[in-house]
């Protein structure tokens, strides 16, 4: 702990504690960052799985009356923002926050104050979007705007627990002031604008670290696959966010100020929000599915004991699929009335961009092939993400087929395949990622027998879910219904028993993340005999993370630092392992030269705070608070931006922060 | 490890166990059930489907198997070497690069077919409208001028294309038996091609979210023989009975006058103003068989329920409490059953 008086450079004393909770509130360590979008994200995947709960007792009889239908509007739609924007963006930005400088090679990521921005922007969204559920019912519904004939009495239209009820997809007009004047979806259109923010915040600040920032002799075909799928992401957030934040803009101004860009009676065009939000929606759900495939990249091959068949290959697929990802939103439209000519072009880049996405899958499977695989807890979910993906996947392809689509969009087989691809891919793989990485921010292991249970109970209770739906949708079953043909209960209670399943396997995972935290065995530096570079300091992460910044000689550098090969291309563990391992556990714990870190800064989370308050302001804008709270919020960030901007980055004087 | 295994056979022998159980017991079709062409375009849609659903079911037995024997045959056993570690081949690279591609393309020749074929209507095809509401299907028959609601009544074996629009959110019109689905779209007109091969009842339903009721938002397309056709659309086309002056009917054609009329139209009782709000029109309202947009079928009872509390049925439903007494729900019901 660090002794010298801290000069007064800004408006605030810096802040100075390493421990506690204003450590936490003011820190720009990239690993606590990571840490603190992990756990914002699990709980609102609590929060989101028992939204799924309460859906699922409705659905398990045809004709039920345990939710209002406004209620079950509010909660599907709640459901699925929550899942996308509030627990699989943020849980693979917490992975990536975490680990990028650690298998780069870095200290930290580019700008560590931006990187706290974007949490504190994201977690402050997440609230906002919530708040709606206290507030929405403070604030009178929509007037009738001139020229639309809708004239629902709001008493009806508005949720019980105050949620929006447009569909996460927010299809116009239906979600516009008209139809849904009810105030709850204000609260998500804004809460998505400000968590757009966070995301746009981070892929500009990834993008960055990763071309400056890795260690020297890190080529670019030497970066791990992980990392590569965070450089790919983040590009796909740079250039799809802007598109979501303008149809967004243009929903929030025909919903506030009688814009009216999406209403037909106005001359405005409902089917352009569809081509504005799938020209995001698209490229968003491979935001959601690669940083799950990178995670398997790195896992594949260390229990496989073998490096990662065809790595340029499936770098290469992954940006390939990031780049047709762009090409292929107006599939989600085959049944808008869309031109012939649309739907041969669309269906055609859709069937293409599964060949990218094959070619990672043969990968994988070849790593595996005529390997030593064990099967340790972080593979299992691997191998999980594997079969379930493919399910998703091939089920894809027959949704490609644009005639087929026909009947199956909008029913129970479309809920059917994302969920394989989005629960069996992103969410496996990230759960994978979770049993691996464990010991790099705990220095503990998690228990293998409950993770075993827990991989177990998952794939049981979700193909018990999931599956059945492929058959409900294609008998009928359309989505988002608040009743269903009779006919169709007998599978939709096997789904809800399904459902719960999948709840028991997460309170194992959860029960196993707590004991092990505290009384788990010690991992030690190197647990699952890895090959990357996070996995060549000491385990918990040292705050400075490496002591000497490594040197590069080729992919897999941390394998080859410990084995040679034989004149079979066998590994061969070098005699002197064993001690090149306990010399970099010695200089991560007593490293031999200071480190000089980041200080940590009050000014990211100001600056955030202020947006909720313009957001609030925009809500209430008819009323003088309103209008004040615009300007509050404003002049917060603005206020926060100039602190910041005189606030040097490093205080020149600071010891690091072990001595 | 050897218990473990048995768990996991244990696990799958009783899913299978389900399963076989499930097929067994034998349960129904659905009446939207996809798979079950009984038209011309639904079949050619179905006849895409198969084949691409067996292929994609052959690569998932290969994929699947192929993680299964890996997991087995290379598991991490005590006295196993080491791995030669190879890091690709770039001949197989190519092979499932090129294979799967030849696959799909495969598959894209049909589907641009496919949806050339079925994305315009034929020069002969008999024409109707289709209005998207607020939760219940509008028809109209241009040729004849006749407007109904909830069973759109075509002849059987003859192509019918429906341009379709909506009057206020997106709707779909899907009528799984007969084809795909279409949006119905404010402002715009779509196209969707219906053709029966047989006299029956196909059911239907709105596969946009539209709304508070959109789950009960359903619809029928009655397909009859030519003679029948012809015969309905003559009947459509004369207004409704006058009901004997005393009678309860008469009374239900009063309680209609003084409170349904602002919405709903019984030719020649009344019509309602184009631009005024819109309910189904009631002139033959007994010839459906169904009432709420579709959700109840028509029964005394049903009917009842409906008029009651239209919104505790329908949630949302823009047609009101009307708060009518027994009495007067009685005198309507004598008469909406005249109007066959």
């Amino acid at each position: 702990m660090t002794t010298t008086t801290a000069r007064t450079t800004t408006i605030f004393r810096r802040p100075r504690s390493e421990t506690g909770f204003w450590s936490w509130i003011t820190t720009v360590d990239h690993k606590k960052i990571g840490i603190m979008y992990g756990y914002t994200a699990f709980i609102f995947f609590v929060i989101g799985g028992v939204e799924a709960l309460l859906l699922r007792i409705h659905l398990a009889s045809a004709e039920s009356t345990f939710l209002t239908a406004a209620d079950y509007n509010g909660l599907f739609t709640t459901h699925a923002v929550t899942m996308i924007f509030l627990v699989v963006m943020p849980m693979s930005a917490a992975f990536m926050n975490y680990l990028l400088p650690l298998m780069i090679g870095a200290r930290d990521v580019a700008f560590p104050r931006l990187n706290a921005l974007s949490y504190w922007v994201f977690l402050f969204g997440g609230i906002f979007l919530y708040s709606g559920l206290i507030f929405s019912s403070v604030v009178p519904p929509l007037g009738v705007t001139p020229g639309v004939t809708g004239n629902l009495d709001p008493s009806d239209a508005r949720s019980f627990f105050g949620l929006p009820d447009g569909g996460w997809f927010m299809y116009q007009p239906n979600a516009g002031p008209a139809f849904s004047p009810g105030r709850a979806l204000d609260f998500a259109v804004l809460g998505l604008q400000i968590l757009g923010i966070a995301s746009l915040l981070s892929s500009v600040n990834f993008i960055v670290t990763f071309f400056n920032l890795r260690a020297k002799g890190m080529r670019l075909l030497r970066v791990p696959v992980f990392i590569w799928m965070t450089l790919v992401v983040a590009f796909l957030l740079l250039f799809s966010l802007p598109i979501i934040a303008i149809a967004l803009f243009m929903v929030i101004f025909d919903r506030q100020f009688g814009t009216l860009f999406f209403d037909a009676t106005a001359g405005g065009d409902p089917i352009l929000w569809q081509h504005l939000f799938w020209l995001f929606g698209h490229p968003e759900v491979y935001i959601l599915i690669l940083p799950a495939m990178g995670i398997v990249s790195e896992i594949i091959p260390v229990f496989s004991r073998k490096p990662l068949f065809g790595y340029a290959a499936v770098v290469f697929a992954g940006a390939g699929i990031a780049f047709l990802g762009f090409g292929v939103w107006a599939h989600h439209m085959f049944a808008s009335g869309i031109s012939t000519v649309a739907q041969v072009g669309f269906g055609l880049t859709t069937v293409a961009i599964a060949i990218p996405t094959g070619v990672k899958i043969f990968n994988w499977m070849a790593t595996l092939w005529l390997g030593r695989i064990r099967l340790a807890t972080p593979m299992l979910f691997a191998l999980g993400f594997l079969t379930m993906f493919t399910i998703g996947g091939l089920s894809g392809v027959t949704h490609a087929v644009v005639p087929s689509d026909w009947q199956q969009h909008d029913t129970y087989y479309i809920v059917a395949h994302f969920h394989y691809v989005l629960f069996g891919g992103s969410i496996l793989g990230i759960f994978g990622g979770l049993y691996y990485w464990f010991p790099k921010f705990s220095g503990r292991m998690l228990d293998e027998r409950l993770g075993k249970i827990h991989f177990w109970l998952w794939m049981l209770g979700f193909n018990m879910t999931f599956a059945p739906m492929h058959w409900l949708g294609l008998q009928g079953m359309i989505r988002r219904t608040w009743r269903y043909d009779p006919s169709l209960e007998f599978w939709n209670r096997i789904v809800s028993v399904g459902a719960f399943i999948i709840a028991l396997g997460l309170l194992v995972f959860m029960w196993n993340f707590y004991r092990s935290k505290r009384r788990g065995p010690l991992a030690g530096m190197d647990p699952w005999d890895a090959r990357t570079l996070e996995w060549s300091i000491p385990n918990p992460t040292p705050v400075f993370n490496f002591a000497e910044v490594p040197v590069v000689h080729g992919l897999d550098e941390f394998w080859h630092q410990k084995y040679g090969e034989d004149k079979d291309g066998r590994p061969v563990r070098k005699d002197d392992a064993d001690s090149t391992l306990t010399r970099l556990q010695e200089i991560g714990t007593n490293p031999p030269n200071p480190v000089h870190l980041p200080s940590p800064s009050y000014f990211p989370i100001l600056m955030a705070a202020g947006l909720p308050l313009i957001a609030y302001g925009i809500i209430f804008h008819l009323s003088l608070f309103g209008k004040a709270l615009i300007v509050v919020g404003a002049l917060l960030s603005l206020a926060a931006l100039i602190g910041w901007g005189s606030e040097p980055l490093e205080e020149a004087h600071m010891e690091p922060a072990h001595a | 490890m050897a218990q473990n295994r048995l768990r996991r056979l244990f696990l799958l022998a009783t899913l299978a166990l389900v399963v076989a159980g499930c097929s067994v017991i034998g349960i129904p079709d659905s009446p939207l059930n996809s798979l079950d062409p009984q038209g011309p375009f639904s079949r050619r849609i179905d006849a895409l489907f198969w084949p691409v659903f067996w292929v994609a079911t052959a690569i998932f037995v290969l994929v699947e198997g192929a993680v299964v024997i890996a997991a087995i045959v290379f598991r991490d056993r005590p006295g196993r070497p080491e791995p030669r570690q190879i890091h690709g081949n770039n001949k197989l690279e190519i092979l499932w690069t090129v294979i799967p591609a030849l696959i799909l393309a495969s598959v894209a020749v049909p589907t641009v077919r496919g949806v050339i074929e079925l994305t315009s209507c034929g020069v002969d095809a008999y024409p109707v409208e289709i209005i998207g509401h607020q939760w219940w299907f509008e028809y109209r028959y241009p040729e004849e001028g006749i407007d109904t609601a909830t069973v759109l009544v075509i002849p059987a074996g003859r192509e019918v294309c429906a341009t379709m629009t909506s009057e206020d959110v997106l709707h779909n019109y899907w009528i799984p038996q007969l084809n795909g689905k279409r949006y119905l779209v404010p402002g715009q007109e779509t196209l969707l091609r219906l053709q029966a091969d047989e006299p029956g009842e196909y059911r239907g339903q709105c596969a946009e979210f539209c709304g508070l009721s959109h789950s009960l938002m359903r619809a029928e397309v009655r397909a009859v023989t030519e003679e029948e056709f012809t015969a309905w659309i003559a009947a459509q086309k004369e207004p409704a009975a006058e009901p004997a002056a005393g009678t309860p009917e008469a009374a239900g054609r009063d309680v209609f006058l003084n409170r349904c009329t602002q919405c709903h139209t019984i030719d020649p009782v009344n019509v309602v103003v184009e631009e005024a709000f819109n309910g189904p029109n009631l002139t033959h309202f007994m010839d459906r068989g169904w009432i709420a947009g579709g959700y109840l079928p028509y029964s005394r009872e049903n009917l009842a329920r409906w008029l009651s509390n239209p919104p505790d049925t329908k949630p949302g439903s823009y047609m009101p409490d009307l708060a009518l007494t027994q009495v007067e729900i009685d005198a309507l019901t004598a008469y909406l059953e005249t109007l066959r």
